[in-house]
């Protein structure tokens, strides 16, 4: 303890000196992420290049060098002599035809009826903290096919016209598109439930008929069913017995999804313990009430991404409707190719690339939303 | 329950021949439900496409409604089915549709072989070569060496052989399964020559960098004749869809169009009067009204407007008469006199 003088009493904080330049903000980071070794520098400049030159002519397409008004192909052509860019006065001349196909131009109302009321009935039964629950999903079941159904087909009471029917064969573009996946998405969800359970049943004839459906359908391609649909079964028909094309479209696609769905919801029975059906019988449930109140929310729970990668599936095979003849909305772009008034260079592309962003704004939306609801149902699983 | 359903399954399967046959006549049916179900392509620029209000336009579009005009007075009052090039005659055999107008070409196998009917030639096509301007070439014959683009597997690929080959010309084939592919293909300079039917030609021309650096030759190296065509058997159907295309040749050919129709009807040339149904009573020979014709060229027009008006020199394909003008300047549009 001598000398006490020497001692140096440090009586407040070393003044905290800022990290090196070279490790914080943003040239940190790229120092660590970006170009942390050879290797990771050299793939970072391929990755930019590459990046550079798909996004670079892309933007110089779709953006730079786009027509965005014009009356005629004249405003689309190619100027001296390069290549033009995208011709989107093309896509606003068509944009109606894109949505609503043929339908006739002074009843196109009802459709926009149709998909406000969906995106209305929509929103907040996809939004969980919505009130009313119950009476949205009512709503949305039930009333909002009956109501669409008479609006879009038309609605004639004791021969008085209250709305002009309008056949399913001037039907086209998003309107068709939307219909097919809107009805499949949602009567397939409950088919396939009921098969899986079905698949799982002791219950022999149950049992049998839920297989021989669920590997019929997962064994034929969809082109087929579509194709039998529209060929085959008229011949099988009575004479003078006409069965909406759409309606056979309807029906084939939404079998076809529900034997995709049973298996992923199969998958996700599967993955619950043995002892939740215990539990639950041991509390006196009965099938049905352990289903509803007890396995069933667990296992859709964990297969919610193999349920909306079927819906983001079922969504984009509609486009194999054209082969039956109808006119979805890919198959409404590729029908405008043949217009003269509008033929250019570019016209292809850009109708290729209006429907890669349509497809995508949809698939990219329910895939989020997917994410949001695993999100916030993760209780108890999230690692 | 299946006592009821088992004579009509077995009904069904035999009587699908049966029923359509046994009908009333097309006429009498197009009567009755009010409008012609019309098989047109799913798409073929200027002769039958949906344009972006979505209304069928083209060439045979207008047949379909001139016959409408004919048997209504309203050339609205027809409908029309987009057929593929596979399903088009089982469509027209099966009573799917009334009338075939979808750029058919006129074969004696169809016509004798399949129960159809050819009405007439609505237009004389043929294949035809396509080929750069400074490639200085003006006739087909100094091809000689040259790359060919075409589509795989039809007969345009066929007819290209034989011709070289009659000619003595060496010749290479750059073969596409799409028509886009080999338009981009042609447009990329991987070949010399664009070889498809002429008024294809005219309309892939559109979808070039530079349509005007682009001719067509004037060698036409095969026959394509496309006319409408209607089930064989009903005399009745045939003789309106013959004479709806005969009238419109024949307006053309007697100066009377959409425009003059009304003042034609005081005109003093007899074969008009005949025509327009002032004089005679020629459209009750055809089961029709006496002013069927006047109602073609009224809401239609006649051929030449026709034509100018889908195909023609104003619109984007540019396409001149050439052959399809009529025989009195030099081509071979016939029509039998109304008389």
């Amino acid at each position: 303890m001598a000398n006490s003088d020497t001692f140096q009493i440090r009586t407040e904080e070393a003044p905290l000196l800022p990290a090196p330049v070279s490790t914080t903000g943003v040239i940190g980071w790229m120092r660590k992420n970006l170009f942390s070794s050879i290797s990771n520098t050299i793939l970072t400049i391929i990755g930019i290049w590459l990046a550079y030159s798909i996004i670079a002519p892309f933007i110089q397409f779709a953006f730079v060098d786009a027509v965005w008004t014009g009356e005629n192909r004249e405003a689309c052509l190619p100027q001296d002599g390069g290549h033009s860019g995208a011709c989107w006065a093309y896509v606003e001349a068509y944009f109606p035809q894109f949505i609503y196909g043929r339908y006739p131009t002074d009843q196109t109302w009802r459709v926009d009826i149709v998909f406000a009321l969906f995106a209305l009935l929509l929103v907040p039964l996809a939004i969980p903290s919505a009130p009313f629950k119950r009476t949205n999903a009512i709503l949305f079941l039930v009333v909002l096919p009956i109501v669409s159904y008479f609006l879009l087909t038309g609605l004639v009471i004791g021969g008085a016209v209250v709305l002009p029917i309008v056949e399913t064969a001037v039907w086209g573009g998003l309107l068709v598109t939307m219909v097919i996946a809107v009805t499949g998405i949602v009567a397939s969800l409950p088919l396939g439930i009921a098969l899986a359970l079905g698949r799982r049943s002791k219950m022999p004839i149950i049992k049998l008929v839920s297989i021989i459906f669920i590997e019929f359908w997962r064994g034929v391609p969809l082109i087929t069913v579509l194709f039998m649909s529209s060929v085959m079964l008229p011949l099988f028909l009575p004479e003078g017995v006409t069965f909406d094309k759409l309606l056979r479209v309807l029906i084939g696609v939404t079998l076809f999804s529900a034997a995709y769905m049973a298996e992923v919801v199969r998958g996700g029975l599967q993955a619950i313990p043995k002892g939740q059906y215990e539990g639950a019988m041991a509390l006196g449930l009965r099938f049905w009430p352990m289903m509803y109140l007890i396995i069933l929310p667990q296992a859709l729970k964990l297969v919610i991404p193999g349920i909306v990668n079927t819906f983001i599936g079922l969504f984009k095979d509609t486009t194999l409707v054209l082969i039956v003849g109808m006119f979805d909305l890919l198959g409404q772009i590729q029908s405008s190719f043949t217009d003269p008034t509008w033929s250019t260079p570019s016209q292809g592309h850009t109708g290729y690339l209006f429907a890669a962003i349509v497809f995508f704004v949809f698939c990219f939306g329910m895939s989020r939303y997917s994410i949001f609801m695993e999100k916030k149902l993760h209780t108890g699983h999230k690692r | 329950m299946s006592k009821k359903i088992l004579p009509l399954v077995l009904g069904a399967a035999m009587g699908v021949a049966a029923t359509t046959a046994a009908g009333a006549t097309t006429l009498e049916d197009v009567k009755a439900k009010g409008f012609i179900q019309c098989g047109v392509s799913q798409g073929l620029p200027g002769f039958s496409n949906p344009d972006a209000q979505g209304n069928w336009t083209g060439l045979d579009v207008d047949l379909c409604r001139a016959m409408a005009a004919a048997v209504f007075g309203d050339a609205s009052a027809v409908k029309f089915t987009p057929l593929s090039a596979k399903e088009r005659f089982t469509a027209l055999q099966s009573g799917e549709v009334d009338v075939l107008s979808r750029n058919t070409t006129w074969t004696m196998s169809r016509d004798t072989q399949l129960g159809l009917n050819f009405a007439g030639v609505n237009y004389y096509d043929g294949q035809g070569f396509m080929v750069r301007k400074d490639l200085g070439v003006t006739s087909a014959l100094e091809l000689s060496g040259a790359s060919v683009c075409t589509n795989t597997g039809t007969t345009t690929e066929l007819n290209v052989a034989d011709y070289f080959r009659a000619n003595n010309m060496p010749y290479e084939i750059v073969a596409f399964e799409k028509a886009d592919e080999v338009v981009a293909a042609y447009d990329a300079g991987r070949c010399d020559v664009y070889t498809t039917d002429a008024s294809g030609l005219y309309a892939q021309r559109l979808k070039l960098t530079n349509p005007g650096d682009h001719m067509v030759l004037p060698e036409i190296i095969s026959k394509e004749p496309l006319g409408p065509v209607v089930r064989q058997g009903d005399d009745e159907w045939f003789n309106v869809a013959k004479w709806t295309l005969n009238a419109m040749i024949n307006a053309e050919e007697l100066g009377v169009t959409s425009e003059n129709v009304d003042n034609m009807k005081s005109s003093d040339n007899p074969s008009v009067k005949r025509m327009l149904g002032v004089e005679g009573a020629f459209g009750e020979g055809i089961g029709l009204s006496n002013d069927w014709a006047y109602n073609i060229i009224k809401n239609v027009g006649n051929y030449e407007e026709t034509f100018n008006a889908n195909v023609g020199p104003d619109t984007p394909l540019g396409i001149s008469r050439g052959v399809n003008a009529l025989w009195s300047n030099g081509g071979f549009l016939y029509a039998p006199p109304i008389r």
